[in-house]
């Protein structure tokens, strides 16, 4: 019937417009030597005129570093990275850096306007109370970082981390590596010795933050990695929401993302933490896209603590992460809430790891993973229940779904209890999108592409709900374009 | 208003409609019974446009226009409706957003301006009235958990939302106990109306009865083997359908 070749054509037309953010920002910038060696690591340092203690930590990191080999046991194949062939530093040329939001290159103002972000401060000269704040990445080096007067009120800090290194030494120093050490595994301890920038956050003892904090990362130059380090302290009593976004432009060759995040809950504090992945995630071919190779970690240090990860991975044409949480404080709540779709040559190995600890330790593991096209999808997950933690509970649940039949998913759990109190629970489901659901939708009058957006939607809704509401309909938008060309 | 010439439509190499004529008018309710692999089903999932069969022969027009190519959606949005005779299950999305997202791109289709929640708030509630339903069904996940007469009565408040110009009922009598015929042939009955045509596929007369058709054509062997006016189902519920050849315990 020529109505299915129309409809492949409809489809083929939305996929080349798929990844609206792939556009180049032309700006000036100021690049570190290509290659990565100590002089390298001495310029990161001293372009961000850092103290000794900062710079000795990057070099042991480096040294330690040169001993470690890439870890090849990810459900993942990429050829070989050449690190000496790639820029570590890349930076706008400013001249001093900015003081204010109105001394920001007005080209960057205009990048992330067309990515839809805002770095205006206008809704509270409108006197409307403003729900989130932005610290906007561009590189290698935060550009603006907006509403930080209206936090600093309520003895909020929320900057660069750059920034908090020269202001608030004491708390970057006892904090940072606290969590993921710098020998912590290859792509943390790369990051340890080459960390540009990243957002730093404290909330201090009984606050609860006013507004959402988010982080917004642009990849812009070529040839460039993007190592970024955010911490984020949850002081005694302390609640904090934060969202991460992330895109970059197309590019035909991969570009390496290695992150970490650190979050550190103390007593009954309460961390959550989003991220919408949306990095480039290279052609239909497999071509180009994002490495994101990144660590992410909190540790409840706290009595009754909670971390709550909620991550939408879309993007990138590999990942590689983990966010995982460290059930330390007595009573304390970690929980996971993941949606990771891949498409084309997309390839995602991710999961969590709850490490109890302390007692009546609880977590919750939610995963939906969906694969299309040639995708592989693979969950791993670890649970270990240490032996003082006496009546910790685990439940995780692990949802796959195929659309295609050249795709995979992959569920690869790891169970480890040494404590016969605790209650750990599994379970795993793998489904198709049927040719029923597809018809029954398309002869109620929606096309093939909102279909399965639609029965995706529905498949990722309990981790969709997790998400800070200002994000929900965006990710909801995201989860059907990604999916865009995996029908037809 | 629909017009099917001739049709015949094989699965791989199989025929299983071996021309078929039958055209029905605005206002008018066709009935279409025939024993169990006749190709009652075949014939509609044709007119709604399922992939997987292949039309050999023949020509289907809704309104003088060629049915056969277009997209299912496209159908949909020329007036076509299927109430399935197995409703499908979506987890996790709720019958309102299934419903409004079905309704706005039917509309889009028709160059129509679509509805925002609280128009589509307000119609489904006038729909709901109509059919004598409340709206508790539009919270819930489509079709997930649902009796089978909770499904099928889904599927008439799907078709009074959509306000179709043919609807094909397939089936939509099987499982269901006779308070459910009921409420669903009810909902249908409020359906009817001078500028839409229906085509109730059945293999039970009892439906018949509550749903009364202006003409009835039985289907066997992939062909209309007889047509007539509704007594002829009556005759069938008597005789059953061995005079077409067909050999049923049923
Ligand atoms: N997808 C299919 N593949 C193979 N045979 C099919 C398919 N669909 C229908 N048939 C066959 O076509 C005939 C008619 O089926 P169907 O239209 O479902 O009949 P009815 O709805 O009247 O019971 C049956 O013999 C059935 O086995
Ligand atoms: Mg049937």
């Amino acid at each position: 019937m020529t109505a299915v070749s129309d409809t492949i054509d409809q489809v083929k037309g939305l996929t080349d417009q798929k990844y609206k953010y792939g556009f180049v920002t032309e700006i000036e910038s100021e690049t570190a030597p290509k290659g990565l060696n100590e002089d390298v690591v001495r310029f990161i340092s001293a372009r961000k005129a850092e103290p000794e203690w900062l710079l000795d930590w990057r070099l042991r990191a480096y040294r330690h570093w040169l001993t470690m080999v890439e870890p090849g046991w990810a459900k993942v194949s990429y050829p070989p990275i050449d690190y000496q062939d790639a820029f570590y530093y890349s930076a706008p040329k400013t001249k001093a850096g900015p003081k204010s939001l109105d001394e920001v290159d007005p080209e960057l103002l205009r990048t992330y306007e067309k990515l839809g972000i805002p770095l205006k401060e206008q809704e509270l000269l409108a006197g409307v109370e403003p729900r989130i704040a932005v610290d906007a990445v561009f590189d290698s080096v935060s550009v603006a970082t907006t509403f930080k007067a209206k936090l600093e009120e309520k003895g909020i800090i929320f900057c660069p981390i750059s920034e908090a290194v020269a202001n608030h030494p004491d708390l970057v120093r006892r904090y940072l590596g606290s969590v993921v050490p710098y020998s912590d595994n290859f792509f943390a301890t790369l990051n340890s010795a080459v960390f540009t920038d990243g957002s730093f956050v404290y909330i201090p003892k009984g606050v609860r933050c006013p507004m959402e904090l988010s982080t917004y990362f642009r990849i812009n130059a070529a040839n460039t990695g993007q190592f970024e380090r955010t911490l984020i302290i949850a002081d005694d009593d302390s609640v904090v929401s934060y969202l991460e976004g992330c895109t970059a432009p197309k590019r035909d060759e991969n570009q390496l993302h290695a992150a970490v995040v650190e979050l550190v809950a103390l007593d009954r504090a309460q961390i959550k933490y989003s991220t919408v992945q949306n990095w480039y995630p290279g052609d239909e071919q497999g071509r180009g896209g994002i490495y994101n190779f990144v660590t992410k970690r909190g540790a409840c240090r706290g009595v009754a603590s909670k971390i709550s990860w909620t991550q939408v991975e879309t993007g990138s044409a590999i990942t590689w992460k983990y966010p995982s949480c460290i059930l330390q404080g007595d009573d304390s709540v970690g929980e996971f809430y993941s949606v990771a779709i891949t498409n084309h040559h997309q390839q995602a190995d991710t999961g969590t790891k709850m490490i109890h600890i302390g007692r009546n330790t609880r977590s919750t593991i939610v995963s939906k993973g969906i694969s299309a096209g040639q995708a592989q999808n693979t969950y791993r997950g670890q649970v270990k229940i240490l032996p003082k933690a006496t009546g910790a509970r685990n439940h995780t649940q692990c949802d796959s779904l195929l659309i295609g039949d050249r795709c995979g998913a992959h569920t690869v759990p790891y169970i480890e209890s040494r404590n016969r109190t605790a209650r750990v629970e599994h379970e795993a489901t793998t489904a198709k999108i049927s040719e029923d659901q597809l018809f029954y939708c398309r002869q109620r009058g929606l096309s093939a592409e909102d279909a399965v957006s639609l029965i995706v939607n529905g498949f990722c809704k309990e981790v969709l709900k997790e998400l800070p509401m200002e994000f929900a309909v965006e990710a909801q938008k995201l989860v059907g374009i990604s999916l865009e060309g995996s029908v037809g | 208003m629909l017009e099917i010439t001739n049709l015949h439509a094989s699965v791989g190499d199989r025929p299983i409609l071996k021309g078929i004529d039958l055209s029905v008018q605005a206002g008018q309710v066709h009935a279409i019974m025939g024993p169990n692999g006749s190709g009652k089903s075949t014939l509609s999932y044709i007119l709604a446009g399922r992939e997987g069969y292949t039309i050999t022969e023949g020509a289907v027009t809704l309104d003088g226009r060629d049915l056969l190519a277009q997209a299912p959606e496209e159908r949909a949005a020329s007036g076509v409706f299927l109430a399935f005779q197995y409703p499908v299950e979506i987890p996790g999305v709720s019958n309102a957003t299934f419903l409004k997202a079905a309704l706005n791109g039917v509309r889009r289709r028709r160059g129509e301006k679509e509805l925002d929640a609280m128009e589509f708030l307000k119609l489904t509630r006038v729909k709901c009235r109509q059919l004598g339903m409340t709206d508790e069904m539009l919270k819930r996940a489509v079709n997930v958990g649902f009796s089978g007469g909770e499904k099928k009565r889904n599927e008439v408040l799907q078709m009074a939302l959509l306000d179709p110009r043919l609807a094909v009922l397939d089936e939509t009598d099987s499982g269901l106990d006779i308070d459910a015929l009921r409420i669903v042939a009810d909902g249908v009955n409020a359906l009817r109306g001078p500028d839409r045509a229906m085509l109730v596929i059945t293999h039970y007369q009892r439906l018949l009865s509550y749903i009364v058709p202006d003409r009835v054509h039985v289907l066997a062997h992939g062909r209309i083997q007889r047509s007539g006016g509704k007594e002829l189902a009556l005759e069938l519920e008597a005789r059953g359908y061995a005079e077409f050849g067909v050999d049923e315990a049923a």
